[in-house]
């Protein structure tokens, strides 16, 4: 932005800050220097400069000084401008320090860092100088984020387009959101399927191209008592081992499935006998292959053969 | 100018010009709260050059309001590199928080919270000091904190209470830790005394980053692969130059002598671009994927071979590759020695 732009938009904020009463363009052009003489060029910059000091989340107000008065004027009414009063100890101070950083490489960083301005020229002293016991950080998360962040703080559905694990083509998907989760590490957003009328969980990664915003503002209602981050959870827990395998684990190794184990004892050769347990026969015997010759399955049947399936499949 | 005092400064961002004015807006409250302020911490804290900065006084100085009476609404001096600001009118106070400013402090300060809370005191993060800055925050963005509730931070699982109990008790009392640590790429169970350094919180796994005695060698442990830990009788002693990791360069960054790993993926191997940070991601059509990777550790390379199967194919390095072939052959052959036992164990 150039110098003089700045200086017209802080004249402006200055001038409507000031003002109790609400102040009509005439009056306005008159007071900060910087618009152009003819009339329709300056109210053209007005419209633009309102837009900018709006979008810094200045309340700017319309409205009139009386029922008689025929023009609108406008006016930043100093309640709605100024934060509120806050002291923070220097323990608190600290923590909110040491939360800005969780947002260093991520998308809200820049918004952090807004605040933490804000917050210091409130008097706080937010500074970095001890050594924390902890860092706390989220990455830079996939690029749906900003979109599907903006679409859960104002309540507008979106449609994107969604590669579900395994399938080979994406597919449009109509969602009214109702929350993000950062769950593991990993971004989720959940809410409601307009094309499915279901709750949904979609991971972030796995959305392909733009989100696009397919409603106004405001048109979203989220549920009484809608538990996004319970939602979540459900899709991605895994369900609980419900079968017992017995393996043949070489001594010594294997300690990726003996960590788990629910028994084991030495049997010939070098070898141990190990009963583990698991719920999904294809995951656990991707996991088995992984071993190579350390582990064996024995039992039962149909996780032995998927073992086998498994190691064919890498010899191809 | 970089300074290191000033390390949570806005990253550029190049087409976002109404920076400068939220500088200005922050800049007169800042000085007024602190009655005087030197120019130098000012221009650290704001994160720009003292030049920045004087040229940002003088426009403040300079602004002039024309009607009904010309007038400057704000005075202000920098005499000696000190700060004063002596008239400012209706900019004496900071702009109230933003929702995605709200949301970005109170989402950390939330996550922080869950750390502290999975961990017994003492926690890594005062607990209480993390609730009383909440609801202080809350009460200050006013309607502006409402969304993050919308957003959610879930840290780890909480079979590793016990372990982070542990870690930040070693921690606060300065002591050094024995550890039993699974080392997946080896399949290894490894014992080793670690004198910790902090807790890192990255992508939702919880690590620490310790002087580990046998490597001699600063090294992370994710505690969810921690076997076993005790803390022993003995004092932590972390050498001066140990350096701790640049958390916002990665945990994890290639090295020189790293393989270059090519991998075929088909529809179904593709959880493989989202579990690990590729240098390259190429779509190869009905859902396939090429991938690249770095990484140190031929033996991680095999087992992810084995466990993907059909479903993912080593282009380079074809000598691993074979080796792959040759450990799938060897772990079947197995199968023809060991007979079935052809009783399915029963279910429940």
């Amino acid at each position: 932005m150039s110098r003089r732009k700045t200086e017209r938009l802080l004249g402006l904020v200055v001038c409507l800050l000031s003002s109790e009463r609400y102040l009509t363009a005439a009056q306005i052009r008159d007071a900060v220097p910087g618009y152009p003489d003819s009339f329709d060029a300056f109210k053209r910059m007005f419209e633009r400069d309102k837009e900018e000091l709006r979008e810094l989340g200045i309340p700017l107000e319309t409205g009139a000084n009386s029922a008689v008065e025929e023009e609108a004027g406008y006016r930043i009414p100093r309640q709605a401008y100024v934060l509120p009063e806050i002291r923070l100890e220097p323990d608190e101070a600290a923590v909110l320090a040491l939360a800005a950083r969780v947002w260093r490489q991520a998308e809200l960083a820049g918004a952090a860092a807004g605040a933490l301005l804000k917050l210091r020229a409130a008097g706080i002293d937010a500074e970095e100088t001890m050594q924390p016991g902890i860092e706390p950080r989220l990455r830079a998360g996939e690029a749906a984020f900003g979109r599907l962040w903006e679409a859960v703080r104002d309540r507008r559905p979106v449609a994107f387009d969604y590669r579900a694990a395994g399938r080979s083509e994406a597919q449009r998907r109509h969602l009214e959101p109702w929350g993000v989760v950062n769950r593991h590490g990993r971004w989720y957003v959940a809410g409601h399927d307009s094309g499915r009328e279901a709750v949904r969980v979609f991971r972030l990664s796995r959305v392909e191209g733009p989100v696009e915003f397919s409603g106004p503002a405001g048109s979203v209602t989220v549920p009484e008592g809608a538990d996004v981050r319970e939602t979540v959870r459900q899709w991605d827990a895994h369900p609980p081992p419900q079968r017992s395998a017995v393996l043949r684990v070489r001594r010594g190794a294997g300690h990726g499935i003996r960590r788990y184990a629910s028994s084991e004892q030495p049997d010939s050769g070098g070898w141990d006998l190990v009963q583990a347990p698991f719920s999904d026969v294809g995951w656990f015997a991707e996991h088995i292959a992984s071993f190579g010759t350390d582990v064996i399955a024995l039992e039962p049947a149909d996780l032995r053969e998927a073992v086998m399936t498994q190691l064919k499949g890498a010899l191809a | 100018m970089s300074s290191p005092k000033a390390p949570s400064r806005r990253p550029p961002r190049p087409g976002h010009s109404t920076d400068r004015l939220q500088r200005l807006l922050a800049l007169v409250p800042y000085v007024i709260s602190r009655k005087v302020v030197g120019l130098a911490e000012t221009a650290t804290t704001f994160g720009i050059s003292e030049r920045e900065l004087v040229d940002d006084l003088n426009l403040l100085w300079c602004v002039e309001l024309r009607a009904p009476d010309p007038y400057c609404p704000i005075d202000l001096s920098y005499e000696g590199g000190e700060i004063v600001v002596s008239q400012a009118e209706s900019m004496d106070r900071p702009l109230r928080l933003g929702v995605d400013e709200a949301s970005a402090l109170l989402v950390g300060l939330r996550m922080l919270a869950e750390v502290a809370h999975a961990a017994a005191e003492p926690g890594p993060a005062d607990r209480s000091a993390l609730s009383r800055t909440i609801a202080k925050l809350e009460a200050a963005a006013g309607e502006a904190a409402a969304p993050s509730a919308q957003v959610t931070i879930q840290v780890d699982q909480v079979a590793e209470r016990a372990v982070l109990a542990t870690v930040t008790d070693a921690l606060g009392h300065g002591r050094r830790l024995h550890l039993s640590y699974y080392v997946p790429g080896r399949d290894e169970a490894t014992e080793r005394d670690v004198d910790p350094m902090r807790l890192l919180v990255v992508e939702g796994r919880t690590y620490l980053e310790g002087w580990c005695r046998r490597a001699e060698a600063v090294r992370l442990f994710r505690l969810d692969r921690v076997l076993g830990i005790d803390v022993l009788e003995v004092a932590a002693e972390v050498p001066a130059d140990a350096k701790p990791v640049d958390v916002d360069q990665g945990l994890f960054r290639p090295s020189a002598g790293d393989l270059h790993v090519v991998i075929d993926l088909s529809v179904y191997g593709r959880w493989v671009a989202e579990y690990y940070p590729c240098e390259n991601v190429t779509e190869l059509g009905d859902g396939r994927l090429r991938v690249t990777l770095r990484t140190p550790d031929g033996g991680w390379v095999r087992r992810l071979a084995l466990r993907l199967g059909e479903n993912g194919r080593i282009v380079e390095p074809v000598d691993l590759a074979a080796a792959v072939r040759r450990d799938a052959a060897a772990a079947l052959a197995q199968y023809s020695e060991v007979p079935d036992r052809g009783q399915p164990v029963a279910e429940g």
